[in-house]
């Protein structure tokens, strides 16, 4: 042995610590924060100073189908939690399917609006102003719903596989704050983009 | 006085590896302590290419009309020398010795994410690698490759495709980018280390000062950096995809480019001098052998240095028409933070007050370190009036004036940190021989440059300029700055000289060398793979005067 216990007397106090998993995500999600107010102040700084058309009144439209897929996702995503800390596995496998169902179907909506705006209204990330910000912002909330999807399939195919049990909640709940934030990020871009915006 | 006889003093003798297997344990290393001595070399290294470069600087520059460096070579050498500073020596060699401390000093045997670690750490090495890649490229290493030329804050529009064509300027977005996600990789890791990894008994109140530091360095790290990061992204996406965040022709903005920069550059110079703070906060009361004066206080005033430096980066920016609002408000809060930095120099000097001072090397470099930041407080203070900035901005005096604080203050207290803890990461000493040597040299050196620099400036020499006429008043100011900074190579010559001999012929260090307190101490030097054979748990700030002084306890003493 080559080290001593520095102790004199042991405390018989219970000793708890916050779980390290849930103190990461948190500041991960403190940093991606920062990210998004960066542009979504770029986003709010260039409204209204495209030197050319088309405008967001001409060619945005609300994502209201979109925008209640996402936040009941949120929902779901919760229920698995929650269903696998009391151990139910499959309730929890299926909410799990529920959530990626409904981030395709943002993600499907998301596709579409872009589908038209290219080939119907000619808006680019080169086009103007709006449509480098535009693009940007939303691109960079759909990349993190692309990467939260890829997670939670992983943990799908864990629940599949039988792989998955309540040891696992803490893990899952990390992967859920994540997508709440994904979520909430959502709230501020579509109040930025699609209500202030135009 | 009882002693930590409990201590194991045999030296394990270890069979002797192959060179191989060396290089494949520390290239697969998640071991914090491994990663931190990586960090370090890795940041020594760079220190030494940018020192070349700073000389090759004021090589230039040492008389009128000189033309030792072509124009380009002299803009590219300044732009890596900065970005080669700041993010690939001062923040790794701050990070380093974070991951090598950290966890020993909370009585944890590893960080919160190891394998989080060694992907930060790879990925910030690849980063400054890259950014030397640079340098092989198009026109040859004489004419500098196609290194970037836009310094260290890359102003926009310049780094737009139409002025800044060809390469160079990815280089430098790809290695800053990659650097920030190691960054922010090693700060997240930081916190939840700190927050769930302490042993039993270090509630927040005993938590020594420097992983406190590190704690608020780390929120600076996640709100500051996260901002340069996205800004990388923007130019990148400009570059690439024609997009038009910052292109002044289709209506987008360089203001907004200086504004995100600027939130990230002046916390970061922040996240470079709270770690500084750290290293001090531990080396001043062992050195005085007293309890560190004011231990709330001390916490307090970092948080608020933490929060008030979120507010002030405007102050870059007073030349680029704030409007009075502006001015004001900036001017304000720059000066404001003096204040709690007033409160740290004040607690440093309470701890030495009557204390028994040793000025053995690592002393020496604190002391040193606060005589400097305070010169180089002063001068901010200077810089932080609109008024004075307008005459003074973009001259020699704010270079004179940042390098106090990145050498003088910085540097300085790295120096200390090594002499310091170089035993318990050897398990040997540094020779206080050379130490003396290299610090009065070192003394000399920093005082003949940076003090007079700030003539010129005064005179009026713009800073970034790559020769001048003669007789204006400033030849012999420069000859004798080149001169110092020839006399502050040496001594890092020195120290290197020193490091090397310590490391095969230094004399044995034993656990505890300079009968310190805190939990680093209570191990082998260097620690065994899993730091602690049995995690420690405490009663007090200072666990280790405990258990040498049984009848006079630490806690008995907090407040
Ligand atoms: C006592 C606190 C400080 C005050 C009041 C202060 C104030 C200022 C001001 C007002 C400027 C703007 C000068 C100009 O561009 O015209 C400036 C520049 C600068 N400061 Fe400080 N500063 C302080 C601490 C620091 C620290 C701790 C560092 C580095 C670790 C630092 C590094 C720099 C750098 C790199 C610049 C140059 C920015 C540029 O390239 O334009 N300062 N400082
Ligand atoms: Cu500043």
């Amino acid at each position: 042995m080559s080290t001593i216990p520095v102790t004199r007397e042991v405390s018989e106090a219970p000793w708890t610590l916050p779980s390290r998993g849930i103190v990461g995500m948190a500041c991960l999600i403190l940093a991606e924060s920062a990210i998004f107010i960066i542009f979504v102040v770029a986003y709010v700084y260039y409204i209204g100073k495209s030197l050319s058309g088309p405008t967001p009144k001409q060619v945005l439209e609300l994502p209201i189908v979109a925008t209640i897929c996402l936040l009941s996702s949120s929902i779901t995503a919760h229920a698995a939690v929650s269903s696998l800390r009391k151990d139910r596995v499959s309730a929890c496998t299926a909410w799990l399917g529920a959530t990626i169902f409904l981030a395709l179907v943002f993600l499907f909506y998301t596709a579409k609006e872009w589908y038209e705006l290219i080939y119907h209204y000619g808006l680019t990330i080169r086009t103007n102003l709006f449509g480098t910000t535009f693009y940007s912002l939303v691109g960079l909330h759909a990349t993190h719903v692309v990467v939260g999807l890829i997670m939670l399939t992983v943990a799908l195919i864990a629940g599949l596989r039988k792989a998955m049990n309540e040891h696992h909640a803490e893990k899952l709940e990390v992967l859920s704050l994540y997508w709440h934030f994904v979520d909430a990020v959502w709230v501020v871009v579509f109040t930025v983009v699609y209500v202030l915006g135009r | 006085m009882a002693t930590t006889t409990a201590v194991d003093l045999t030296s394990q003798t270890k069979p002797k590896k192959l060179l191989l297997q060396v290089a494949h344990d520390w290239l697969t290393t998640v071991d914090h302590k491994k990663i931190g001595i990586m960090y370090i070399v890795y940041a020594l290294v760079f220190l030494v290419i940018a020192g070349f470069m700073a000389m090759l600087i004021r090589i230039q520059l040492a008389v009128p009309n000189n033309h030792f460096l072509s124009p380009q070579v002299f803009n590219r050498l300044f732009t890596m020398h900065g970005t080669t500073m700041v993010f690939f020596v001062g923040m790794p060699i701050l990070f380093g010795f974070g991951n090598y401390l950290i966890p020993l000093m909370i009585g944890a045997r590893d960080m919160a994410f190891p394998r989080l670690n060694a992907f930060s750490f790879w990925i910030s090495a690849f980063g400054g690698i890259l950014l030397y890649y640079s340098y092989v490229g198009g026109s040859g290493l004489y004419g500098a490759g196609s290194a970037p030329d836009v310094s260290w804050w890359a102003y926009a529009p310049l780094t737009e495709k139409v002025f800044s064509p060809g390469h160079s300027t990815d280089y430098w977005t790809f290695s800053i980018l990659l650097s920030g996600i190691g960054t922010t990789g090693t700060a997240i890791n930081i916190v939840a280390t700190i927050l769930s990894m302490r042993c039993k008994g270090m509630t927040m109140t005993r938590l020594p000062l420097l992983p406190w530091i590190y704690l608020v360095t780390s929120f600076l790290v996640f709100v500051a950096v996260s901002p340069l990061t996205a800004a990388q992204i923007m130019i990148t996406i400009d570059r690439y995809l024609g997009a038009h965040f910052f292109d002044t022709q289709a209506g987008g903005s360089a203001i907004l480019w200086f504004h995100f920069f600027w939130i990230f550059g002046h916390p970061e110079v922040y996240i470079l001098v709270m770690p500084a703070f750290g290293f001090m906060n531990e080396i001043i009361p062992v050195f005085s052998r007293k309890a560190i004066f004011g231990y709330p206080a001390m916490v307090a005033a970092t948080v608020s240095i933490g929060f008030i430096s979120l507010s002030v980066w405007a102050h870059h920016m007073f030349i680029d028409g704030l409007g009075a609002g502006g001015n004001i408000f900036f001017t304000a809060a720059t000066m404001v933070i003096s204040v709690p930095t007033g409160i740290k120099i004040f607690n440093w000097l309470a701890t030495m007050w009557g204390g028994k001072i040793q000025f053995k090397t690592p002393m020496l470099f604190a002391t040193g370190f606060l005589f400097q930041f305070l010169g180089a407080g002063l001068t901010g203070i200077v810089l932080s009036s609109a008024p004075m900035d307008w005459q003074l901005n973009n001259t020699y005096f704010v270079v004179a004036h940042f390098h106090y604080v990145l050498v003088g203050a910085i540097l300085f207290a790295l120096f200390a940190a090594f002499y310091y803890w170089y035993p318990k990461m050897t398990g040997r000493m540094l020779s206080e021989r050379l130490g003396k040597w290299h610090f009065w040299l070192f003394v000399i050196g920093f005082h003949l440059t940076f003090d007079l620099m700030h003539v010129p400036g005064i005179l009026g020499m713009p800073r970034r300029i790559y020769t001048y006429e003669a007789g204006r008043g400033w030849d012999s100011w420069n000859m004798l700055v080149s001169a110092g900074g020839f006399i502050q190579a040496i001594a890092t010559v020195i120290f290197v000289v020193n490091m090397v001999w310590a490391f095969y012929r230094g004399r044995v260090a034993g656990p505890d060398p300079w009968d310190a307190w805190t939990l680093e101490w209570a191990t082998t030097s260097p620690p065994p793979d899993y730091n602690f054979a049995v995690p420690p748990s405490i009663s007090s700030r200072r666990p280790l005067w405990d258990l040498k002084h049984p009848e006079d306890v630490d806690s008995h003493y907090e407040y």
